[in-house]
């Protein structure tokens, strides 16, 4: 089965109608019929359109989606899947959202920084457009503000790692709540700030809201012994820090060491795959696929039956959405986020974050 | 795609290969449609996906416009225009959607409507009970006697090498309800009664088919044959005879094009032991030769769901259906290098060669029909059908 968007929220009148003309429509549905016509009025997965696509800096776009039936909500600083479908592919993608929960006109928008070998932002900078349909699943993450929010704030980013950031920000002027909230950035230089405008702007606008902005092209990078310069009271605010690994791992151990680890809430943009202990390897035998492949212990399975050729099921490719699950049918599994290694016959395990140990056959 | 085949070649060298070809040349011709497989899928995009989403749209409006017009079939010309609209929107559903779909051909989009796993189609047979019969059991044993249960359907003798049986006297009349209800046959085929007989289906599973079926019957007959007849008011009537029409439109289509994939007289059937240990190269070439395509308009090729490339089809079943036309000048052109048969003809003389082998071997007896030599283009002569008996 291939990933599909979220069930979207339409009014129960419309799903009695979908159940009451099956009838006339099976084995289809009536949004088989209507979606010929306008693809966001699927009851069946939430769409939505492409409303726009503006440059925040040489190498970063906004999108703003409008979703085609109402937004179910989502707190400020968590993310969303979403599929594009490129070149007659649909891949999906998590992107934080970086518009304010309560925006008026109930669009969406996630801000998305091009990787040039990449598939979906070079897509999203270059060719997507005002009226491209994407599809919209799940809301998720727990990087989010308590309700009500911290009184003392201190956010932390690099990068991209300001995006969740963006909407939480957002979210507290909104709520007019900016009162004493720090937020200390780094970016390559001046023009490189995802939202610079925006964030100077907070700043000159708000006396309750401090911005430091790090070029690390000419300051260096942020150091953890930096801190004290930059927020000498940082161990007594909820903190939240989104950006690359390294810094993330820096701070977490210097808040372990000289701060209060429960006031500090990370989001991690990639998932930490081959950096925890990885195994030997082995064989895969596909069951299915009556197909066979020797890998080594950083390969995950479904990498490994895609360069034999096999068309696997998958969704997000990170363990998240079990798209890619397959029945364990000997053997064990190791999860390359955690190093774990577990398995038992008739396990089901997502494909795209285990590798093989030792040998395993899979009912793929 | 790795499959799991034999590559060693000793292995083979002492079998005799059916069309007189060495060890070595069968081996490279396996290569040559492994490399033309693997080249149209590294080129699959944008244009193949615009494709499906269009035939699909274009099939649900042909399908909403002639149920649209038959609420008034009362009147003779709505009645005319909606029964043959709808026909040609169940022929597309059923041919070039239903049948392609379900053997993965869209997988690759990733797409969670046109994928084989979700997909289900307007016709009797349930999407799982038909791809274990259809994509695996015959698209894996094509033409081995006696385990590729297509052949003859277990109902008729369609392969003077099949045993006769006085039941088969009567498979001109199996043979003409077939074409009527084809559907309906086609959904009974797939519950594959001959191992329900010999006990080596579980009946756990036969009950589970048995309950998808009647489902699935229970859910077509009431849509054809209750709610768009009452829907139609006044013209329910005549509703209720344009779908019945409408079905067998589709019914009879379906067959003829599906009966002419592997039984005109060119296509080769084989015995198990001549298919034991097969190499990959060796199944290529049992695929080629025991299928035979139908000569066809764009549109003829469209409306038979590209099953006129019945040959690269089943060369290659699970690439996406537009591409066998694509590729059909390069599977020609290795026939020719190698000396292999390409099998086509027009439709009525395929359908010909069909019926009259139906009707002859309903008979005891009967010999095996004469095959093409190979392939030769035409400018060089044509083809030429040489009295070479197997």
């Amino acid at each position: 089965m291939a990933e599909r968007g979220a069930r979207p929220q339409v009014p129960r009148i419309t799903r009695g109608i979908v159940r009451a003309t099956q009838g006339l429509t099976t084995p289809f549905e009536l949004d088989d019929y209507l979606e010929q016509f306008n693809p966001l009025w699927s009851t069946r997965e939430l769409r939505g359109r492409i409303e726009s696509v503006d440059r925040e800096t040489a190498t970063a776009v906004t999108v703003t989606i409008k979703p085609g039936h109402d937004w179910p909500g989502h707190r400020a600083g968590q993310f969303v899947r979403l599929g594009f479908d490129i070149d007659g592919v649909r891949h999906w993608r998590a992107y934080s959202l970086t518009s304010d929960p309560d925006r008026a006109d109930g669009n969406i928008s996630i801000t998305v920084k091009t990787v040039e070998d990449g598939v979906v932002s070079p897509f999203l900078a270059k060719e997507a457009e005002p009226g491209t349909i994407v599809t919209l699943s799940n809301v998720e993450g727990e990087f989010v503000l308590p309700d009500p929010p911290p009184a003392k704030l201190l956010f932390i980013s690099a990068g991209s790692g300001v995006t969740p950031i963006m909407s939480m920000l957002r979210h507290l002027e909104r709520d007019h709540r900016l009162n004493d909230v720090v937020h200390l950035h780094s970016a390559k230089d001046e023009g490189d700030v995802i939202f610079g405008n925006q964030l100077r702007r907070l700043e000159d606008a708000y006396a309750g809201f401090r911005l430091h902005e790090q070029h690390s092209s000419e300051m260096g990078r942020m150091r953890p012994e930096d801190l004290d310069d930059l927020c000498a009271n940082w161990r007594d605010r909820v903190t939240y820090l989104s950006g690359p690994a390294d810094l993330i791992d820096a701070l977490e151990e210097h808040w372990e060491e000289h701060g209060d680890p429960e006031l500090l809430n990370i989001e991690r943009f990639q998932i930490k795959l081959g950096e925890a202990a990885t195994g030997e390897g082995g064989l895969i035998r596909f069951m299915r696929s009556g197909c066979e492949t020797d890998v080594d212990g950083e390969t995950p399975i479904l990498v490994a039956g895609e360069k034999e050729g096999l068309e696997l099921a998958y969704g997000c490719r990170e363990g998240i959405c079990h798209t890619c699950v397959g029945e364990l049918s000997s053997g064990k599994v190791r999860d390359l986020r955690t190093g774990e290694v577990y398995g038992s016959e008739g396990e089901m395990v997502r494909t795209c974050i285990s590798a093989p140990e030792g040998e395993i056959e899979i009912s793929l | 795609m790795a499959t799991e085949v034999r590559n060693d070649s000793e292995l083979r060298s002492d079998r005799e290969h059916p069309m007189g070809l060495s060890v070595d040349e069968v081996e490279a011709i396996g290569r040559e449609f492994q490399e033309l497989h693997d080249e149209v899928f590294a080129d699959l995009g944008e244009r193949d996906a615009r494709y499906i989403h269009a035939i699909i749209a274009l099939q649900r409006n042909l399908a909403l416009a002639g149920r649209g017009m038959l609420l008034f079939s009362i009147f003779p010309p709505a009645w005319l225009a909606g029964t043959a609209t709808l026909s040609v929107a169940k022929i597309l559903e059923n041919m070039e959607i239903g049948h392609n779909v379900m053997h993965g051909q869209w997988d690759w989009m990733n797409h969670p409507d046109i994928h084989s796993s979700s997909w289900d189609w307007d016709t009797a047979s349930t999407s799982e009970a038909w791809k274990h019969s259809h994509n695996y059991i015959h698209h894996t044993f094509t033409n081995i006697r006696g385990k590729d249960k297509d052949l003859g359907y277990e109902i008729m003798r369609i392969d003077p090498e099949q045993p006769w049986h006085p039941a088969y006297l009567l498979q001109p009349l199996y043979n003409l309800l077939l074409m009527a209800f084809f559907e309906w046959g086609v959904a009974l085929h797939d519950m594959d009664i001959e191992a329900v007989r010999a006990r080596e289906k579980p009946w756990k599973q036969v009950w589970k088919d048995l309950k998808g079926i009647s489902g699935k019957a229970r859910r077509q007959f009431i849509k054809d044959y209750v709610a768009w007849p009452l829907l139609s008011g006044i013209s329910a009537p005549t509703t209720l005879a344009a779908n019945f029409t409408a079905n067998i439109v589709r019914n009879v289509w379906a067959h003829s094009i599906i009966f002419c994939g592997h039984f005109p007289d060119q296509c080769h059937t084989f015995s198990e032991e001549e298919c034991e240990d097969e190499t990959l190269g060796e199944t290529y070439i049992r695929q080629l030769i025991g299928a035979a395509n139908i000569d066809g308009s764009p549109l003829f090729h469209v409306l038979s769901g590209n099953l006129g490339w019945q040959v690269e089809h089943h060369l290659f079943p699970d690439m996406p259906s537009t591409r066998y036309g694509e590729i059909g000048p390069r599977v020609r052109e290795i026939c020719e290098r190698y000396g292999l048969p390409y099998n086509t003809g027009p439709l009525w003389q395929q359908l010909a060669m069909v019926h009259r082998t139906i009707l002859r071997l309903a008979l005891p007896g009967g010999k095996p029909r004469s095959k093409p030599s190979p392939y030769v283009r035409e400018e060089d002569g044509g083809r030429r059908v040489a009295p070479s008996r197997r």
